[in-house]
């Protein structure tokens, strides 16, 4: 294959999940942008969201990335019910991977702001952020992960090239909503601690 | 999984403490902050869908690591070309999105600039981290799709915000 071959062929195949996570990725920037109250609330906060974001890709990329190869190789049954134990296993690994980052998100970015003497919101409200974001969207994430790659794969869909565009899409939508859910929970509870 | 998971949030919050130094501009004007997350998204799927094309050009051994390489040029070139694709539509999207926002707006050509600047920045920093991780993983005789791809999308995420910051500076 000659350079422009390659290059076509390249651009063309990359184009629609890019254009899919684009569109993803200005949904989440709205719901960011609406979220500037909150922000100035609890400083700190802006600092964790790059890490929330990144973990629900890395953690829910590589669970659909699972559920893939398990499915071609014949070990996962593609049905929700029926309990299967490696998908159970799976999910409960991956929830549990995307909670315990995201509280470790949470402590890291207190400590670097604490040392760099700057202005951060209590740790309680940031782990309490962490925590509830990490559940709610773990949660959302795992359900349309495995149900969209069932349903693609039942209707003959690679569910390989499904999961990437996916979850860079929803990925960073339900990020952003269930962090705002999550900080207005925190604010809520007066765990803001007032500055 | 845990540990690399952890290592790369560590890297993660680094580009967080970036974004925090310039918080004040980003708070002031919403379109800026629209920009944050399909500008970090965007190059981290850069990033990871040129190392992925790398890695399987490398499995089936039709990659060679010479800048004549057809496989090489034809998609680091790609890549350029996508990001002139998609980043002024990140640009024009986000002025559109913050309109119904409040804050103060930034005219449609400063949001457009900062979009293309960094889109256009970033693919040539994405060629660079791609190329460098699928070569070390070859060398050090790792698999590329474990190894290469989450990798070469968190440090494309870090790059994202670096490369906004830049814009930034320049345009706003």
């Amino acid at each position: 294959m000659g350079v422009r071959e390659v290059l076509v062929d390249a651009y063309r195949e990359a184009l629609p999940a890019l254009g899919a996570s684009l569109v993803g990725g200005l949904l989440a920037g709205v719901v960011l942008g609406g979220m500037r109250a909150e922000l100035r609330a609890l400083p700190g906060l802006l600092v964790l969201v790059p890490a929330l974001l990144a973990t629900r890709g890395n953690v829910y990329s590589s669970l659909g990335a699972r559920i893939a190869t398990g499915l071609h190789q014949g070990l996962v049954e593609p049905r929700v019910r029926g309990g299967d134990e490696r998908l159970r296993g799976a999910v409960v690994a991956a929830l549990a991977n995307g909670v315990l980052a995201s509280l470790f998100a949470s402590v890291v970015a207190f400590a670097a702001l604490s040392v760099l003497g700057e202005p951060v919101a209590p740790l309680r409200a940031l782990v309490g952020v962490a925590l509830v974001a990490g559940l709610l969207s773990g949660t959302a994430l795992t359900v349309v992960v495995v149900t969209v790659v069932f349903a693609g794969y039942r209707r003959g869909r690679n569910p390989d090239t499904l999961v990437g565009p996916l979850v860079t899409t929803t990925g960073d939508v339900f990020g952003t909503l269930f962090l705002l859910v999550a900080v207005r929970t925190v604010l809520a509870l007066g765990l803001g601690g007032g500055g | 999984m845990l540990p690399i998971l952890l290592a790369l949030t560590m890297v993660e919050i680094a580009s967080g403490l970036v974004l925090g130094t310039f918080e004040d501009v980003l708070l002031q004007y919403p379109s800026l902050l629209v920009l944050v997350p399909v500008t970090i998204g965007t190059a981290g799927n850069l990033g990871s869908i040129l190392a992925s094309r790398l890695s399987t050009a490398f499995h089936l051994g039709t990659l060679s690591f010479d800048p004549g390489d057809e496989e090489l040029v034809g998609n680091a070139l790609a890549t350029v070309a996508l990001a002139m694709t998609v980043f002024p539509a990140v640009g024009v999207g986000a002025w559109v999105l913050t309109a119904g926002l409040g804050g103060t707006q930034l005219p449609l050509l400063t949001v457009f600039l900062v979009a293309l600047a960094s889109g256009v920045s970033l693919a040539v920093l994405a060629v660079a981290v791609a190329l460098a991780a699928t070569y070390g993983a070859y060398r050090f005789g790792l698999d590329p799709d474990d190894v290469v791809i989450p990798v070469v999308t968190n440090l494309c995420d870090v790059l994202g915000v670096l490369v906004l910051f830049a814009s930034v500076r320049v345009f706003v």
